[in-house]
């Protein structure tokens, strides 16, 4: 009798033993097995834009888009230079994405409700507001989308420019002519050799491609945005840890900047400073990083690597580069901008 | 018994039919399927509840009615009209400068045929879409600004936007014109039989010639006239960007069209030259001798006999062209391919339906293409045996 309740009493044990471990133990992701196997991140971006994901003379990617990816590779394999990146064109995005042949996406995608809903894609917050706009030539003197009445405007076929600008002229009554070309590129040169009078791509995709232009001098940016196009990383469905991860990094990333954490001082962060949120954020307190499946210096190594998100922002289309982009709605929230980020609680 | 069956070769013959019919469509049933699963997993839509979504998309060549406002399905029938027009107007016109390019090339005059002979070899080994972009650019480079447009009787404008030509406000009148031009072609056609019946049964020439004249030309021209002043026009003006109103003939559809009769072209007069050069010489040279001259020897003797051997190539030249319309996707021409498979596929996301809807297209018109070719083809062959 007492040998069965003490049986009784072992195996609850264990059972409360067992339990215990598995409360440990994480939901699988393996899109972060995956990565740890193949020991690189794969990061679909843009094929081209200047200064959001843009390649030079030795294949070296750079970028407000590219920094992201870095960022996600230093939090989740250690290296930021442990990334693979797959340059996509607007239509191949999403078969690259929805296929697994690549992790996330990171390149000049607007979120939108029907891409949420009805291409198996979620997106995972914000790193860029964007806004459409135009690039004309100065002598044709046009300042607002609305002189555009009669001219003829090249895009690249199925971006959400092509849909917003014919839906915005229709909506005034004013007749421009749209001519959709397949990529980004072909679209440019096209406006280039004077097929069109107007090209649209967002503000600070023109700012980039502006570069491309024979003589960029000539042209000019109309200042007034269209639309909105807040543009950020998508993961497909499924793998919701993976996804946590993603959105944590971009969090992480805007975190560090409205609390001061940069690059250059994060080793001296990560060791004296007593704000609480900084040191959970760095793995000086807390374990974060292990509760998404991560090493405890993710953030850390990711900021390190990296920079915080205002860093990242003015060496790629800031002040630090030759695109010169304001901050303006990509500033943080305390500074007049629309950046935000929850609390790392 | 088993045996005998085993060996009896149309039950064996019938047996493997039967079961490769039923594992292809097995086959099918499982792709589909799979396919479809595999998009609820993925969370990806499916069906083809997305064609009749507003498609939103402006597009700059419109033959149907189409507007923005109207259904996806809408758009993929504009992008259809427009695949269709550039190509049959490409496989005329190929048709056409083949032919006198595989002539030169005959021709016993030194430079014609060297010349016809250099192009030939060209054209055959260049990429087509090298004369896409050549076209393409080439069109728009040699073109003028808006502002300095070439006009012709301030009625037609010429410049990098296009060919502007007034539009007639109502079309309606059109159609009853080309009824009429219908009309006309089918009675010279009924004239023309008849003609030669009573030539076959009295020896009897009838004036073929001036009834087709008057039936071929005098009435088509007279009911465009008649139609053209029953509507008002909408003609093009000077704007501030570019020209307002009228139809504009894009220039990726005048580059498109360009690349593909000009690439096409050579080898059309290959074929050509090879049908011709297939006629043995005794058959001119009997030909000559019974008085017919060099055109006569062309036209009744060499080239109906080379028709024969021409059809067949010809037909895969043509389902080339149709095939080969899709580069205007690389110049944003906006056939089925740049619209339905660029903007629409982007936009919904629906890639295994959209891919399927444009696979269907070219091989429906492709598979039309071919049986009016076998059709000729098995007419001529009647004909002349």
């Amino acid at each position: 009798m007492i040998n069965r309740i003490s049986t009784t009493a072992v195996a609850a044990f264990a059972m409360l033993g067992a339990g215990a471990a598995t409360a440990q133990t994480l939901v699988p992701s393996p899109t972060l097995d995956a990565i740890r196997t193949r020991g690189s991140l794969e990061c679909g971006v843009h094929v081209g834009v200047p200064g959001f994901s843009f390649p030079n003379d030795k294949g070296e990617w750079s970028g407000l888009d590219v920094d992201f990816c870095r960022a996600l590779a230093a939090a989740v394999l250690g290296d930021a230079n442990k990334v693979k990146f797959t340059p996509t064109t607007v239509q191949q995005r999403w078969p690259v994405l929805q296929s697994g042949q690549v992790d996330l996406l990171s390149r000049n995608t607007t979120i939108t409700f029907s891409r949420n809903a009805s291409l198996g894609v979620n997106f995972q917050g914000i790193n860029f507001y964007e806004g459409q706009t135009f690039i004309v030539r100065k002598a044709s003197k046009a300042t607002a989308a609305k002189d555009l009445d009669g001219a003829s405007v090249c895009v690249a076929a199925g971006s959400t420019e092509e849909k917003n600008a014919a839906d915005w002229f229709r909506e005034r009554n004013l007749k421009v002519t749209i001519t959709n070309f397949q990529k980004n590129d072909d679209a440019i040169a096209a406006y280039d050799a004077g097929r069109c009078d107007a090209y649209t791509a967002g503000v600070g995709a023109l700012a980039g491609q502006r570069a491309k232009l024979k003589t960029p001098g000539d042209h000019i940016i109309m200042a007034e945005p269209i639309s909105n196009d807040p543009q950020g990383p998508v993961t497909r469905y499924g793998d919701e840890r993976w996804q946590a991860v993603v959105r944590w990094v971009l969090n992480g990333m805007i975190a560090a900047e409205a609390l001061g954490v940069t690059s250059k001082n994060v080793d001296d962060m990560r060791a004296n400073s007593k704000n609480a949120e900084v040191r959970r954020l760095l793995g000086a307190e807390g374990n974060f990083g292990a509760m998404l499946g991560l090493s405890n210096d993710w953030m850390f190594n990711a900021i390190k690597a990296v920079g915080n998100y205002g860093e990242s922002f003015e060496r790629t289309v800031g002040s630090g580069s030759t695109l010169k982009l304001e901050r303006g709605q990509n500033a943080l929230w305390t500074k007049g901008g629309l950046l935000f980020t929850p609390p790392f609680q | 018994m088993l045996r005998r069956l085993y060996y009896d070769a149309r039950v064996r013959d019938l047996f493997w039919q039967i079961a490769i019919s039923v594992g292809l469509v097995a086959l099918t049933i499982f792709f589909v399927r799979n396919a479809s699963q595999n998009m609820v997993n993925a969370g990806i839509a499916s069906g083809f509840d997305f064609l009749w979504r507003s498609s939103g998309i402006d597009v700059p060549f419109v033959l149907t009615s189409y507007t923005a406002s109207d259904s996806i399905w809408a758009l993929f029938w504009a992008g259809v009209a427009n695949t269709v027009f550039v190509s049959v107007i490409a496989m005329v016109l190929a048709t056409i400068m083949g032919f006198l390019i595989g002539l030169a090339r005959l021709s016993s005059h030194w430079l014609l045929s060297t010349a016809a002979g250099a192009y030939v070899e060209f054209v055959r080994n260049i990429p087509l879409l090298f004369f896409v972009l050549f076209w393409y650019f080439g069109v728009i480079a040699a073109l003028p600004q808006p502002r300095d447009s070439l006009g012709f009787f301030s009625a037609i404008f010429l410049n990098n936007r296009g060919l502007t030509v007034p539009s007639p406000l109502d079309g309606s009148v059109f159609r009853w014109a080309l009824l009429a031009i219908l009309l006309a072609f089918a009675a010279q056609w009924l004239v023309a039989r008849w003609a030669a019946a009573r030539k076959a049964r009295t020896g009897q020439d009838a004036p073929v010639i001036a009834a087709g004249l008057m039936l071929c030309l005098a009435v088509p021209l007279l009911a465009l006239v008649i139609a053209a002043r029953a509507t008002g026009w909408d003609m093009p003006q000077p704007g501030r960007f570019n020209l307002r109103g009228g139809f504009v003939i894009i220039p990726e559809f005048v580059a498109l069209l360009a690349a593909l009769v000009t690439y096409t072209a050579g080898f059309v007069a290959e074929i050509v030259r090879g049908g011709i050069a297939s006629v043995v010489k005794g058959q001119r040279e009997a030909a000559a001798s019974l008085g017919l001259r060099p055109g006569q020897i062309l036209r009744f003797v060499v080239v109906p006999q080379a028709l024969r051997v021409m059809i067949p190539p010809m037909t895969s030249q043509y389902l080339n062209v149709l095939k080969n319309s899709s580069f205007g996707a690389a110049i944003a021409y906006p056939d089925v391919v740049s619209l339905f498979m660029g903007s629409a596929l982007n936009n919904t996301g629906q890639a295994i339906e959209i891919i399927a809807m444009t696979l269907a297209v070219y091989l429906f018109f492709g598979l039309i293409v071919s049986a009016l070719m076998n059709w000729y083809n098995a007419r001529i062959a009647l004909v002349t045996r």
